[in-house]
């Protein structure tokens, strides 16, 4: 290693850097994933102030207090609410939701559904931890059938969302999955995302070792080593067949990519046609 | 470096080279950028860190300059610039 006297991480004009450390524990995703949504932000060539991040309540929900641009950290699963307000205020910003799956599919899962439905002009990117890692690791509409969690001490018995299939059925536009692992790639999508027009939603898979891990006897790089080995990339793939399933391999990559009039230029057509 | 197979003309693509930044003191030890470097040139140091973690450190000069633990890290705590 050579000695760098400035040693500034390329990624520090975006992070409120007063703020780090941050509170996430060690080995959580969390951050490697707001990482690769700094860096496709940065990769738009947009400048910053025509951003916006809105987050909900829980681990990931930190996120709008660690950028360093407009942000909101709303309450518990309101951040699209919020989101949709500012697009429709200022429509000319681009408004990301940072947020976790418990946030924005259980307790704000109707906020998810009509947005998409709406093919309001935001984009969503939801950190998918299996689990509720703020409040103790209970059981999330995301948990997969038998796996441990606080509230499930032999195992989950109910059948976890499939997100992007949700998302598909409720009409977003731009569908994608990651794992935090597969960084370029989500970089690459999340940028993607922030130019497409309408609602975009990209979950990312991503451990929480301290709350779902160590009741699951899966050390942080056992989980990165599923996301590496258990994985399979398919463009196009079938929403339908997009249950997260290990020993079958989880299904990666672009879902949707559909062009199709957003909310807002409903709206203002209808509404204020005279405008231009 | 790791190839999933190695390309005909491996011998003669040019590849980029890079200087790796550790900014130890911001280090959490998850030991992902050590994992998962397609280069393997980074390993945990022996000495702590200020907060107590074993952040990594270079143990052959031979960084990419791909950026991968950049984006990989969730700490902030590890760059790569051109050389
Ligand atoms: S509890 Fe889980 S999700 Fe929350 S910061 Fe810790 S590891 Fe991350
Ligand atoms: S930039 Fe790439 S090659 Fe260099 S240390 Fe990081 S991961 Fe390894
Ligand atoms: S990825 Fe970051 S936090 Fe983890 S060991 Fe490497 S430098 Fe430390």
């Amino acid at each position: 290693m050579t000695e760098n006297p400035q040693n500034v991480h390329p990624l520090e004009d975006l992070v409120r850097m007063d703020r780090i450390p941050h509170i996430w524990c060690p080995g959580c995703g969390t951050g490697s994933v707001f990482a690769s949504c700094l860096t496709a932000m940065k990769q738009t060539g947009i400048p910053y102030n025509q951003f916006a991040m809105v987050s909900g309540i829980g681990c990931s929900g930190r996120g709008a207090g660690y950028i360093n641009i407009d942000s909101f950290h709303t309450t518990h699963g309101r951040a699209i609410p919020f989101a949709t307000g500012i697009k429709m205020a200022s429509p000319d910003l681009n408004v990301i939701v940072f947020s976790g799956d418990g946030d924005l599919f259980a307790i704000g899962g109707n906020h998810f559904i009509h947005a998409a439905r709406r093919n309001m002009d935001i984009t969503v990117i939801c950190v998918n931890n299996l689990t509720y890692g703020m409040t103790g690791g209970q059981v999330a509409a995301t948990t997969p059938h038998l796996a441990k969690s606080s509230t499930t001490t032999v195992g989950n018995p109910e059948t976890p969302f499939s997100l992007p299939f949700l998302a598909y059925a409720s009409g977003a536009t731009y569908i994608a999955r990651w794992t935090m692992l597969h960084a370029r790639d989500l970089a690459d999508s999340i940028e993607e995302a922030l130019v497409h027009k309408g609602f975009s939603f990209i979950e990312v898979l991503s451990p929480c070792p301290v709350n779902f891990g160590r009741r699951n006897k899966e050390k942080p790089l056992d989980t990165l080593k599923k996301y590496y080995e258990n994985t399979i990339v398919r463009n196009g793939a079938n929403p339908a067949e997009l249950d997260i399933d290990y020993k079958k391999g989880v299904i990666l990559g672009k879902f949707a990519d559909i062009d199709k009039p957003t909310h807002d230029e409903k709206y203002k057509k209808m509404y204020w046609p005279d405008e231009k | 470096m790791k190839y999933w197979r190695v390309p005909l003309d491996s011998h003669e693509v040019q590849v980029t080279r890079g200087h790796v930044h550790i900014i130890a003191d911001r280090c959490k030890g998850c030991g992902y950028c050590i994992a998962y470097c397609p280069r393997e040139i980074l390993e945990f140091s022996k000495a702590f860190n200020a907060k107590g973690y074993h952040p990594p450190v270079v143990k052959k000069d031979d960084c990419l300059n791909c950026h991968y633990c950049e984006l990989l890290c969730p700490e902030f705590a590890i760059f790569s610039i051109e050389r």
